[in-house]
This record gives C-alpha cells, sequence and structure tokens, in this order.
C-alpha cells in the first residue's frame, strides 16, 4: 500500500514537473449594469490569448444589495469555485477578512491610481481589492428640450424641480402624454442611499455618519432636502420611481420620456448608441447644489473594484487576472467601449478618451469632490446603517411620516447601531 | 408465543433496517442544519467566521439592559417592532392568499368537474401557472406591473378604469395587492387540482339520490358536496396554509426590501447575509420553524379531534 502511495505521488509529481506553466480554469463574479458584462468578456477574451488561463464570468443580479448577500454567504461557505469578486466600492471593511491581501503583488501599479480609491480599498494596511473603474453621478439633461422651451441649465435643486415641470406641462400639452421632468433611484435598496445622500449632502445636512463617527443625520437641512424630494415623487417624477433601480429609470429616460435624470456615466454611452431615440439630444451636466449653509453640488462616490477570493485554488492566476483588467490599457478599453471612468489619473488626459468619450474629461473634477459613503466609518455595520438610512427615506417619499419624525427615529436606530464605537 | 415474539422482532429490525437509509438522510439535510440554526441562535456568531461564536443565552430574543442612569432598555427579536411588522405581514399574507385561493379553487374545481368537450385539455392549461417557477413568474408579473411600460396599467388605462398609471410595487398600499395577485394567479390552479381529485372520488348514487328526491342544486352543493370534501379540503388548506407563512421568493423578487411586504423569510434572510447580524437572523429562523411547528401540531391535533368524532 505504501508502495502505491509512493508511485502515486511520483506520477502526479511528474505530470506537474512535465507541463509548462499550466493553464488554469478561473471564474469572476460580477454583476455590472448596461453592456458592462459585454465589455469584461471582451477584456477577459484578450486576457485569455495572452495567458491561455480560461475565465468563466457568473453573472449577477444588478442590485449590489443582492449580490452582496450571495457573496458574503459564498466566502462564509468557503466556496473554492469562485476566484475572483468584483466588488463595489462600500465592501472593503465587511469582506475584508475573506480576500487576499494584494499589497505586495499590486506594489508596482498602485501609484498609477487616485489615492482616495485606492485608501478606500485599504483595510487595516491591506489592500483587499484593485479598483477598475470608479463612479460619480451626472444629472442627464435633454438639451433639445431646454433649448425648444428657453430653459437654462438648473442652478439648484428648486431651479431644476422648475425647469423639469415646465418642459413637462408643455410638452405633455404638446401631446407627449408619457414625459416625466425627472427620474432618479428611488427603490429601497443601496442606490436610493446614494441618491439620498446628494440631496442631504447637497443641501449642507452632513453625510449621515461624520469621518469622526458621530451620527448627524437628524439635523433640519437633511429633512429639508428629502421633503423636497418627497415633493417631485408623483409631480415631475412618476409615482412608480419608488420603485425604480438603475436600469428602470434609464428605461423611462432613454425612451425619451424624461427631461432629467440622476444616473451612473455608464448610461451615457448607452443613450448615444445606434437606435437610441435620445441619440445627440441630451448632455451631462453636475448634480446642482441645495440651498442653505454649506450647500454644494455633491456627488456619490460608487466604483467597482476585483477582489481574489481567500479560498481561491489559484491565487497566483487570479492576482494576474485582477491586474489585467485594471491595467492603464483595459480601464482604457472600457472607457472608450462603454464610457466607464477610469480609476488611473493619467488617462483623464488621454487623448483618444478625450476624442471619443469627450465626457470623461469633464468627469475628474466631479469624482474628485464626490461624497463617500460612511462604509470606512459602520465598517461591517454599514450595510444596517444603509438599510436603516433608504427606509427612513423611502418611507419620507411614499408619505409614511414626516421627513422630520423618520430622521429622529433613524438617529435612534443609528446611535443604537453604533453602541460604544462603530 | 416465543416463536411470534421472535417473528415479531425480526420485523422489527428489518423495519429499521429498510427506514434507516431515509432516517440518515433526513437528519443530514433536515435535522443537522435545523439543530445548527438553532444553536447559532443563541450564539454571536458573525458570516465571517462560522466557528468563533460565542454562547450568549437568549439575548438574541430578548435581553434587558440597565444603564447606568437607571434607564432600562429592552433589546432583542421580541421586541423588535421590524420583525413584528414581518410577523404581520406573514400572517396577513398567508390568510388573505389562502382564502382567496380556496375559494377560487373551488369554484375552477367545480367548472372542471362538469363534463363537457376538450376537458382534459383545459385542466392541463389551468395548471400552467403553477408549473411555471416562481422566480419566472414574479419576473414576468414585475415586468406586466410596470408602471410605465407594464401591460396591466396600459389595460386598465384604456378601459378607463383608472386615470393615472398606477406604480404597483413601489407604493405602500398596492405593493401587498401586487403580491397577492401573483400568489393567487400562482397557486389557485394548485387548489383547484386537489379540490378536483376530491370531487372525482365523490359516489355519484348520493347526487341521482339527490335529484330524485328534488332537492335544488344548492342545497345539494351545501349540504352533500361540501362535508363530503371537506377532509380534503382540509388538508390542501392546511398545506397551503404552511406554505404561505414561509413566503420567500415571491417577495424576494417583487419587492424587495419593501418594509410593507418584508415577510418572516425576508426578515430572516436580511439579518443572515446582508447585516452582519448572523445569529439574529438565526433566531429568527428557529422562532418562525417555531410557529410552523406549533401550528401544524395544532392543525394534527384539530384532526384527530374531528376523526374520533366523525368516524
Amino acid at each position: 500500500m505504501k508502495f502505491f502511495h509512493a508511485l502515486l505521488a511520483f506520477a502526479v509529481a511528474a505530470v506537474l514537473a512535465g507541463s509548462p506553466a499550466r493553464a488554469v480554469d478561473l471564474s469572476i463574479v460580477s454583476g455590472d449594469t448596461g453592456n458592462g458584462l459585454k465589455v469584461l468578456r471582451d477584456i477577459l477574451d484578450q486576457y485569455e490569448k495572452k495567458s491561455g488561463n480560461k475565465v468563466t464570468i457568473i453573472p449577477m443580479p444588478t442590485s449590489t444589495t443582492d449580490q452582496f448577500g450571495q457573496y458574503r454567504l459564498w466566502l462564509a461557505a468557503h466556496n473554492s469555485d469562485i476566484d475572483v469578486y468584483q466588488t463595489d466600492v462600500i465592501w472593503a471593511p465587511q469582506l475584508a477578512s475573506q480576500l487576499v491581501d494584494l499589497t505586495a503583488a499590486t506594489k508596482d501599479v498602485v501609484a498609477a491610481h487616485f489615492p482616495s480609491i485606492i485608501q478606500s480599498q485599504t483595510v487595516d494596511g491591506k489592500l483587499v481589492a484593485l479598483p477598475i473603474f470608479t463612479d460619480a453621478p451626472a444629472l442627464y439633461y435633454r438639451k433639445d428640450l431646454l433649448d425648444k422651451y428657453g430653459a437654462k441649465l438648473p442652478g439648484s435643486w428648486s431651479e431644476l424641480a422648475a425647469t423639469a415641470k415646465l418642459v413637462m406641462d408643455k410638452e405633455r400639452e404638446a401631446g407627449h402624454k408619457d414625459i416625466w421632468g425627472f427620474v432618479f433611484q428611488g427603490n429601497a435598496y443601496e442606490g436610493l442611499t446614494c441618491d439620498a445622500l446628494e440631496w442631504v449632502m447637497s443641501n449642507g445636512g452632513g453625510q449621515i455618519v461624520e469621518p469622526d463617527g458621530t451620527v448627524s443625520i437628524n439635523n433640519p437641512q437633511a429633512a429639508a432636502a428629502l421633503d423636497m424630494a418627497k415633493g417631485w415623487v408623483g409631480t415631475i417624477a412618476p409615482p412608480g420611481v419608488l420603485a425604480y433601480q438603475e436600469e428602470e429609470s434609464r428605461g423611462v429616460w432613454q425612451t425619451g420620456n424624461a427631461v432629467f435624470m440622476r444616473n451612473w456615466p455608464y448610461a451615457y454611452s448607452l443613450g448615444e448608441s445606434e437606435g437610441s431615440p435620445i441619440k445627440g439630444k441630451f448632455d451631462v451636466t453636475t448634480l446642482p447644489p441645495g440651498s442653505g449653509e454649506g450647500a454644494r453640488s455633491a456627488a456619490t462616490l460608487g466604483g467597482w473594484n476585483l477582489a481574489v477570493s481567500k479560498y481561491s485554488k489559484n491565487p497566483e492566476a487570479s492576482i494576474e487576472l485582477v491586474k489585467w483588467v485594471a491595467s492603464p490599457e483595459m480601464q482604457k478599453y472600457r472607457a472608450l467601449k462603454a464610457s466607464y471612468l477610469p480609476t488611473i489619473q493619467a488617462l483623464y488626459d488621454d487623448a483618444d478618451i478625450a476624442r471619443e468619450q469627450p465626457v470623461i474629461p469633464r468627469w475628474k473634477d466631479v469624482f474628485l469632490n464626490a461624497v463617500p459613503r460612511p462604509s470606512n466609518e459602520a465598517k461591517v455595520r454599514y450595510n444596517e446603517v444603509s438599510n436603516a438610512f433608504w427606509t427612513a427615506v423611502h418611507k419620507t417619499l411614499s408619505g409614511e411620516g414626516t421627513a422630520a419624525d423618520n430622521l429622529a427615529d433613524l438617529e435612534v436606530t443609528l446611535t443604537k447601531l453604533k453602541g460604544a464605537a462603530w | 408465543m416465543q416463536a411470534r415474539s421472535r417473528l415479531m422482532r425480526q420485523r422489527v429490525r428489518a423495519a429499521w433496517l429498510f427506514l434507516a437509509p431515509m432516517l440518515v438522510v433526513l437528519a443530514a439535510v433536515a435535522g443537522w442544519p435545523l439543530l445548527r440554526t438553532i444553536y447559532f441562535s443563541f450564539t454571536d456568531t458573525s458570516l465571517a467566521d462560522l466557528e468563533a461564536g460565542r454562547w450568549i443565552g437568549f439575548a438574541n430574543y430578548f435581553s434587558v439592559l440597565s444603564m447606568p442612569s437607571g434607564r432600562v432598555l429592552y433589546d432583542g427579536l421580541l421586541v423588535d417592532p421590524a420583525w413584528w411588522r414581518a410577523v404581520w405581514n406573514t400572517v396577513r399574507f398567508a390568510v388573505i392568499s389562502v382564502t382567496c385561493e380556496t375559494v377560487l379553487g373551488m369554484i375552477v374545481a367545480l367548472v372542471l368537474n362538469a363534463e363537457f368537450p376538450g376537458r382534459g385539455f383545459v385542466r392541463a392549461a389551468v395548471l400552467i401557472p403553477w408549473a411555471i417557477p416562481t422566480i419566472v413568474s414574479a419576473k414576468m408579473w414585475q415586468w406586466m406591473l410596470n408602471d410605465q411600460f407594464g401591460i396591466i396599467n396600459d389595460v386598465l388605462l384604456s378601459l378607463g378604469l383608472i386615470g393615472t398609471k398606477i406604480a404597483w410595487t413601489a407604493s405602500g398600499d398596492t405593493a401587498m395587492v401586487a403580491v397577492l395577485i401573483v400568489d393567487i394567479w400562482k397557486t389557485t390552479p394548485f387548489m383547484a387540482l386537489l379540490i378536483l381529485a376530491a370531487l372525482q372520488m365523490l359516489p355519484r348514487e348520493i347526487y341521482e339520490v339527490a335529484r330524485i328526491d328534488g332537492v335544488s342544486p344548492w342545497r345539494v352543493s351545501w349540504k352533500v358536496t361540501l362535508p363530503l370534501i371537506r377532509p380534503a379540503l382540509m388538508v390542501a388548506v392546511v398545506f397551503r396554509g404552511l406554505d404561505a407563512l414561509r413566503i420567500f421568493d415571491l417577495i424576494y423578487v417583487l419587492t424587495p426590501n419593501n418594509a410593507h411586504t418584508k415577510s418572516i423569510s425576508v426578515f430572516a434572510r436580511e439579518n443572515l447575509f446582508e447585516f452582519d447580524k448572523f445569529a439574529y437572523g438565526s433566531a429568527a429562523s428557529t422562532l418562525l420553524f417555531l410557529i410552523l411547528a406549533l401550528l401544524t401540531m395544532f392543525v394534527l391535533w384539530l384532526g384527530r379531534v374531528r376523526l374520533d368524532r366523525d368516524y
């Protein structure tokens, strides 16, 4: 028996030694929106050609909340079927203990990325995910319609509401019955946290949990911001906006049925694609500021990263794959194909990108001033914080309780969650 | 005497032998996870490391905290408004959906029990909604109920029944209605099938006697049909009721995160996987299990009492 084992071990060793740089099968999960998955496939095809490895994409639902639950479960089960996870910018502190530390392997490339993004993916000195694109939302507007009615670009949220109403009413009179003034993401999910953080922040209402850990959300300016948003639902925004995620709002927008839309940059190239009814009729600008003390234009920082599972059977090949997808060449490809914002600073001065996707260089400032969600403050309890926040906002928008009451309740919930310290 | 008892012993042994594989499988796929979930509910386990949890007793269910200031705080599932809201949603959903499904199922079954050409085809066609996987039907209805592109709003608008497009799955007032519509659409065929099976078993002679005696059709269905199919009807209602109490997939797909429709299972999943509260979610799952177990026992007991009296 012993002899047999020894023979077997010898045979295995011989096979291993004999094969040159063994090709491996990797799998990557991604829940990208729009044609993000198609572009990812293109990028992976190029990687397969270069490395000889095979990469399978496992598509996921587009809701980040759904993705997170599944990933958490797979990681808890020490699942080795998934090698690379596409992770949201807010997940790093929650998943850090189950992801490979990329610090040493990416020493040569991290300097090219924006330091703030690298910082957001660093937990206790460990870089747990490498950014592949960043996200900061834009205000999409219909150039043709604003020109038609002589309306200016809105300089504040209240101007936006007034303009939206004006154009919407006039268009409806002209027979365009299905048009609405403004669409955003009002469903109860992570996206509503992003949208509402922008309303609150732009109105000088703080960022839910401040960097020092204090719960700041219960203040009159935040309440005013939510009351303002409540006023949109059913007037300039369809009542159904309370169930919209990114793709539903884009559906209304891209069929030409909205004057304004709040969405991420991916909607730009889709709106400009062949066969789009609004091709050449729209442009983007920054989200407007609110009013009151500390009012400013605010955009929630989004963005996606690639992380290697601790339970992957091929960590080296996976890290190599992550570095490939995050490389300047591939980020440029992604920017050109799908107007995704690169995380490499130099690409904002790239001539090809400036020519093909003029929107991207204009985006650098927006995203440099973007507001992060309080994921680094709330750490493992971020999801609960976000859930409590979007629930309070969703309740306010659907008319259950006033903004002030809901925020007072939220403060109690968050303070209780925080306990002695986050 | 001696020989007979040896035969008995042999038979018992054989019975256990034949039962063993099934018992082992049941223990592995149902018993072990169940015990583990109950165990987790008494710890502070987090999903990040399942083995690191410490025993904390009943704190996930109920705990009393005395503040230094003298204030007393209550914590845990039993005082969590979100939990009670989920319980209320679930119970309301179960009662309304099972009632509607029973009534509609009965009507469909009575129609299908009648003799008419093409009956076999219609019987098969009626089952289609039930055969479609819930995820698929939920997604399909989500599109049909979409406020802007949905066909339901379009039809209602053209008929003049509504003035403006309704956001079915979004607003608090209609989200539960939307869930109920889809569930009733989907599960009525199941009820109809069970009731139809009971109807087909009824002896024809009773009806002939009733006809000869000149009993009105209404009295026949009320005094003859209904009592005769009652046992089968009870079984169907109990099965559906237990099934409805653990509703998850339909609500999760159709109206995710909506506080108006969040059921106990959805609440448990949220705590288990989304929040860093694996133990708390385990406690919610354990309570759901307890509720279902108690209800089942109650129903079985009810059935036995009735059985003793009737026969």
